[in-house]
């Protein structure tokens, strides 16, 4: 139980260190140690963690939860909680103290500005990667096309329009 | 918080900027993009981001935990009913709806980049830069680090240009 433990704290630790540009970046290596290394799950599992998961609100990182609550049940999923926020927080705040510590500098600013289109295409291609890796029906596109517009150029409500693709994509057969 | 698949930064900008105004735009993407260049799940960097800037360290733990700590009971009892049942409850019409908020949420991350798009990509090198990075990653499947390591120093560079010119 304690060496359990040990294990999840150390490979979410890591994987935490590691997950540039969000927690996604991980879920391969992730599936690879805590399926194919440690045996706490099977592949299937790992699949239906995932869609949980994505599907629950929050961050999609949360499947770390799920894993640590199936290899050493609560206190492992709070421990995988832990270890996988935990050092990648750390390590923001500090980054945000440097970043509000150089505020009106000229090269700041000119960081600012450069990374404005970085962010946004990252915005944009975390979309776009969503439709790849899903499987994204006729609906799913109608239903996506139409929230992008609403979302992009109007003022209606997120909650409304999650909860009128859930109906559409559901009397759609989708 | 209340919110599904991937379109969690794309509420945490209505409430922040929009509705309760705590931070500018330029604020928030400048946070944004600093909690994307940090490894870990962006939207939790991001909420640290917001925190640390509102009220130091105790408002970083208190946006993290404000975050996550609903979403986490609610996957602990959900997974624990997988445990149980081995399978989710509802079947067919559960796996459907889901699909259709999976859809939507992708949108919600579409249209805020479009939404930041028309007020900070007015010129055509920031509008190509962006676009480039949408497309390598999103649609050709670039890793991520690859991308960066390219198109951060090009951004930076004709960014620079642009203002000795």
């Amino acid at each position: 139980m304690i060496a359990t433990l040990l294990q999840l704290a150390l490979l979410f630790g890591g994987l935490s260190l590691l997950a540039f540009g969000g927690g996604t970046a991980v879920l391969p290596d992730m599936q690879r140690i805590t399926v194919d290394t440690f045996h706490w799950l099977t592949a299937a599992q790992f699949l239906d963690f995932f869609a949980i998961s994505r599907a629950a609100p929050g961050p999609g990182s949360l499947i770390v939860v799920l894993i640590g609550q199936k290899a050493a049940g609560v206190t492992g999923a709070l421990v995988a909680f832990l270890a996988m926020f935990g050092p990648s927080c750390a390590l923001l705040y500090v980054a945000a103290l440097v970043w509000h510590r150089t505020a009106h500098t000229a090269w700041r600013a000119l960081l600012e500005r450069a990374l404005a289109p970085v962010a946004i295409g990252l915005t944009l291609a975390s979309g776009l990667a969503l439709i790849r890796g899903t499987e994204h029906g006729w609906a799913q596109y109608a239903v996506t096309a139409a929230a992008t517009l609403a979302f992009a150029f109007t003022d209606v409500h997120p909650l409304a329009l999650l909860a009128g693709g859930a109906v559409l994509v559901l009397v759609a057969g989708g | 918080m209340m919110s599904f698949g991937g379109g969690l930064a794309a509420w945490i900008r209505r409430e922040v900027v929009q509705r309760r105004a705590w931070l500018d735009d330029q604020q928030f993407l400048s946070g944004y993009a600093l909690s994307q260049l940090v490894p870990g799940a962006t939207n939790v960097n991001l909420s640290v981001f917001i925190g640390a800037q509102l009220r130091g360290i105790l408002g970083a733990i208190a946006a993290v935990a404000g975050l996550t700590a609903l979403p986490v009971v609610i996957v602990l009892l959900l997974g624990a009913l997988y445990l149980h049942k081995s399978g989710l409850p509802g079947g067919g019409a559960v796996g459907g709806a889901l699909a259709g908020m999976g859809a939507v949420a992708i949108g919600l991350n579409l249209g805020t980049g479009i939404r930041l798009g028309r007020v900070h990509l007015r010129r055509l090198i920031p509008l190509a830069i962006c676009l480039v990075i949408a497309l390598a990653i999103g649609v050709l499947g670039f890793p991520l680090l690859h991308v960066l390591a390219v198109m951060l120093p090009v951004s930076l560079a004709l960014t620079w240009l642009g203002q000795r010119a």
